[in-house]
């Protein structure tokens, strides 16, 4: 499971337990419901917005994906509840990851 | 199990001075030990400290300074509710019979750095606490149509309680207008809905119920706790309206001092930020959900000092490691009718609400005399 090193190339791939197939957040190695280990689902994936608010120009939110993943993610343009987004840029900055969605 | 009193208490006041953690632990215990000298250092089987500060092996260090030799010394942190779990791993020493005096000191600095829990990636790039408080206000809001004006009346309300408070962090007192117009930190929080950082410490001591009545002829007891953590990562959080670990942790509590939330006459509760307060009362069942604000309002209306006494963490300030210590000791006063200018009528029965990290786990206190 390399979640972090694929973030660090800015590509979002969601854990998912190889042998019960549960989404697994936040990423690890093991399930945290059968124990057994993680892949990375190697494709892209659509979230939704829960709840957003904003700091000067820039828009913070609440993002789900596949009902049960949910991340704080920037966006640009004004966001509406229950919008579907893509990640749009992501990565790791000093040791915190970070996440913008379109 | 065995009743758990509490003996004694000290504290300090709540500033932005720069003090060393280790003299502001030695500050409020010293605080309590002249306040009670029957108290025989001698006795105290445990020393329990409740920080979030990175300094190492407090609880011996403030032992010496104190000049106490306990069976049991170590620290407790789990960011802003460290306080109450540390009031709780000293109840469960006593009960259990491993100790019959025990020592609980917080402290914190106020560049703690529990304030950001730098674990949590999921929150991206927004750790710091406005964004998961405005995130919760935001929802709060519309849900249950709530103003940002209604919302400041919490802010208004406990810096006045505050104002009556000797050892807040804050003397001032605030308008709707004044909290409307503060310093906008996003679209949904205003610096006044916020509590500060600070610097203070608060302790108590508790006891086995023989030796509390050694000590005092007007012990408080713990006669209810609740605990409940249901994740660690703001965002895992299945309501963003109301608090699910207060939920659980208050009807613990409750349970086993086998009373009614109707029958608590006075509560502190963790109001870290205005929406924090109604979200908590009506997750503890003082109200139905969305009525928060209304219970609140006449309140602050009536000048009923019922909810935060002393004033909140928005007027009292918010030492993490103290905030719990000093919620229980506001209650202890008030149950002893000692609380002064914010004494509220008689009450006799008293709940504390400490949580941490977003509410992603609460401890309830009920105590009683």
């Amino acid at each position: 499971m390399s979640f972090e090193k694929e973030l660090e190339q800015g590509r979002f791939y969601i854990p998912e337990c190889l042998a019960c197939k549960k989404l697994v957040w936040p990423p690890s190695e093991f399930c945290d419901n059968c124990n057994e280990e993680t892949s990375l689902r190697k494709e892209g994936c659509e979230g939704k917005i829960i709840e957003f608010s904003r700091q000067n120009e820039e828009y913070f939110c609440m993002v789900e994906f596949g009902d049960s993943i949910r991340i704080m993610a920037k966006m640009i343009a004004l966001p509406k509840k229950d919008q579907i987004v893509k990640i749009s840029k992501c990565g790791i900055s000093e040791g915190s990851y970070f996440f913008q969605v379109i | 199990m065995s009743k758990v009193g509490i003996a004694a208490y000290g504290t300090t006041p709540f500033t932005k001075d720069d003090q060393k953690i280790e003299s502001i632990l030695h500050k409020s215990t010293n605080d309590l030990f002249q306040k009670n000298p029957k108290i025989d250092k001698k006795e105290i089987d445990a020393v329990l400290i409740s920080t979030n500060n990175n300094s190492k092996y407090l609880s011996p260090i403030l032992s010496e300074m104190s000049g106490i030799q306990p069976k049991i010394a170590h620290s407790i942190e789990s960011l802003c509710n460290s306080g109450t779990n540390s009031i709780v791993s000293a109840f469960s020493y006593i009960s259990s019979g491993l100790a019959d005096i025990v020592l609980v000191s917080g402290a914190e600095r106020y560049d703690s750095p529990g304030q950001i829990l730098e674990w949590d990636n999921s929150r991206g790039e927004f750790k710091h606490p406005i964004f998961w408080a405005s995130i919760f206000s935001k929802s709060y809001k519309e849900k249950y149509n709530i103003s940002d004006e209604e919302l400041a009346i919490v802010s208004v309300k406990n810096h006045k309680q505050a104002s009556k408070n000797p050892n807040a962090l804050s003397k001032k007192t605030y308008t709707v207008e004044d909290v409307m117009n503060s310093k906008k930190l996003t679209d949904d929080l205003k610096l006044l809905d916020c509590s500060r950082p600070c610097t203070g410490s608060a302790s108590i001591l508790l006891a086995s119920e023989e030796i509390v009545k050694k000590y005092t002829d007007s012990p408080t007891w713990i006669t209810g706790i609740g605990q409940k953590t249901t994740s660690a990562g703001f965002t895992k959080n299945t309501s963003l309206s109301s608090m699910e670990s207060t939920k659980i942790a208050g009807q613990s509590a409750l349970n086993m001092a086998n009373r009614n939330i109707s029958e608590i006459d006075v509560a502190e509760v963790h109001d870290a930020f205005s929406v924090c307060e109604p979200m908590i009362l009506e997750s503890l069942g003082f109200t139905d959900p969305g009525n928060g604000m209304d219970m609140i309002k006449n309140l602050h209306q009536t000048n009923n000092f019922k909810i935060n006494p002393r004033g909140g963490l928005i007027g009292c300030g918010h030492p993490l490691g103290a905030t719990g210590i000093s919620q229980t000791i506001e209650i202890i006063e008030q149950l002893q009718n000692n609380a002064e200018s914010r004494q509220t009528d008689n009450p006799k029965t008293g709940l504390i609400h400490n949580m941490s990290a977003a509410a992603t786990s609460s401890t309830v206190l009920v105590l009683e005399k």
